[in-house]
């Protein structure tokens, strides 16, 4: 009941502060300045961040996917310093979880380093197309973009132990294969991949929409990992969560030499975000509720939908 | 009782050097970051002035400022802001040198393919970092 009752005020009160906002910038949009001291706004990024934080561990997304939109929607900082900042997001996160994975054999390093060479260079080629292109089309871009994130989200299908009969050439000559302890059945998993071309193609233009968008690409990457290389669900998602700290490494690097990174923006997001999956693990320890699901996939679609009608010009 | 699967050398290594490094920089980019907000050193910005600022894009906020591109900040380092660059910097390099730990494993290992990738993965992240590619313009 505690928890049913906890969860309602976490939705309404990012809710209530998201409404604040859109409210504010609207007003900001108008009057061509805010009304807020400056405090206001990097306090307010903390408490948002921190509470994404906890809804992004809950709804099991990365922070980078609900900072970009969310932030560069209803915040009053230009999205190219947004897009920095969800990088650096990202980027942090996947440090972070980066050693606790490698070390229980849940990320794997063979599989990992292939596919991030691929990425890390697209990433770079995205950063410099997303920090070229007006802001317009990259908001417009941004829009479809979560949108079709939204459309993944509802239909991808998981696959908890994928099949795979023989694995491609290039896998066996990379020797991209693994074991794992599943504490679940209490038996270890043998995985081997293949498909191994298809998904290094594919790497191509998830690394360029990591970069372009500084959205962290977990969303893309387990698909790929799971669905068509056929990586067990839990090893996809540790590689995938491990691989975006070098995908967005490239990228943040572009963005921090362009000029595109305000510290005063950065810092909070990035302590809000850690110490609100820090919240949100413990939370999850508990009980996962499926209403958070929908929550972030209702979040998603509401900015995903402001960013495009922004990049319109419908929604200003 | 969990089984124990041990990753390979070269797994541990990156993982040890990345816990540490992480550490290191999470702790750092607070100490700036406090040192920054509370004035300690002084900001090139003045704080209450960022809100001219950020709702630019980075063409015209480095042109209102009179901040350069690339490497430029270091120049600049004793200003609060400029301070936190270097913990950013420090979390951007992690990678890099978490690289350039499990190379040297890669060749022990006589392992050439991924001594070739590891290689050319620090060449591009080194790129990335140079300052050569960098963007300023809308």
């Amino acid at each position: 009941m505690k928890f049913k009752f906890f969860c309602l005020l976490l939705i309404f009160s990012f809710l209530f502060l998201e409404l604040g906002f859109a409210s504010e910038v609207s007003s900001q949009i108008i009057e061509g300045g805010s009304s807020l001291p400056w405090w206001a706004w990097p306090l307010l990024l903390f408490i948002v961040t921190f509470i994404l934080g906890i809804i992004a561990v809950l709804g099991g997304v990365g922070g980078g996917v609900l900072f970009v939109p969310i932030v560069g929607g209803f915040f009053p900082f230009n999205l190219d310093f947004v897009r920095g900042a969800g990088l650096l997001v990202a980027l942090s996160g996947a440090l972070a979880a980066g050693p606790g994975l490698l070390r229980r054999g849940l990320a794997d390093l063979r599989l990992t380093i292939p596919l991030a060479l691929i990425a890390s260079t697209s990433a770079i080629i995205g950063a410099m197309i997303g920090l070229t292109l007006p802001k317009n089309v990259v908001n417009t871009l941004l829009g479809l973009t979560i949108l079709g994130i939204v459309v993944i989200m509802l239909t991808a299908k998981k696959s908890e132990f994928p099949e795979v009969k023989k694995a491609d050439a290039l896998s066996q000559a990379l020797k991209i294969y693994g074991v794992y302890y599943e504490p679940t059945t209490g038996k270890e998993v043998e995985w081997k991949v293949h498909r191994t071309p298809i998904a290094l193609l594919l790497f191509v233009g998830i690394g360029i929409m990591a970069g372009m968008f500084g959205l962290g690409a977990g969303w893309a990457n387990v698909p790929v990992l799971n669905l068509l290389m056929g990586v067990p669900l839990k090893v996809a998602v540790s590689t995938s969560k491990f691989l975006l700290s070098i995908t967005d490494t490239s990228a943040a690097w572009i963005y921090l030499n362009s000029g595109a990174i305000i510290p005063m923006i950065v810092v909070p997001s990035i302590i809000g975000i850690m110490l609100g999956s820090i919240v949100g693990v413990r939370i999850l320890a508990v009980a996962k509720p499926k209403i958070i699901r929908w929550v972030v996939i209702g979040l998603l679609a509401f900015s995903g939908l402001r960013a495009l009608l922004k990049g319109l010009g419908i929604w200003a | 009782m969990a089984k124990e699967i041990k990753p390979s050398e070269e797994q541990l290594a990156y993982a040890t050097i990345l816990d540490w490094g992480m550490k290191l920089g999470l702790v750092f980019i607070i100490i700036t970051f406090v040192i920054y907000l509370f004035g300690i050193l002084p900001p090139y910005i003045p704080i209450e002035d960022l809100p001219r600022y950020w709702k630019l894009n980075v063409h015209k906020y480095l042109e209102a400022t009179g901040i350069q591109a690339g490497w430029a900040w270091l120049k600049l380092i004793s200003k609060g802001e400029f301070l936190n660059f270097l913990s950013i910097a420090f979390l951007g390099a992690l990678t890099i040198i978490c690289y350039i730990r499990i190379l040297p494993i890669f060749i022990k290992k006589k392992d050439i393919p991924y001594t070739i990738l590891t290689l050319v993965q620090i060449l591009i992240l080194l790129l990335a970092a140079s300052g050569f590619l960098k963007v300023g313009a809308h």
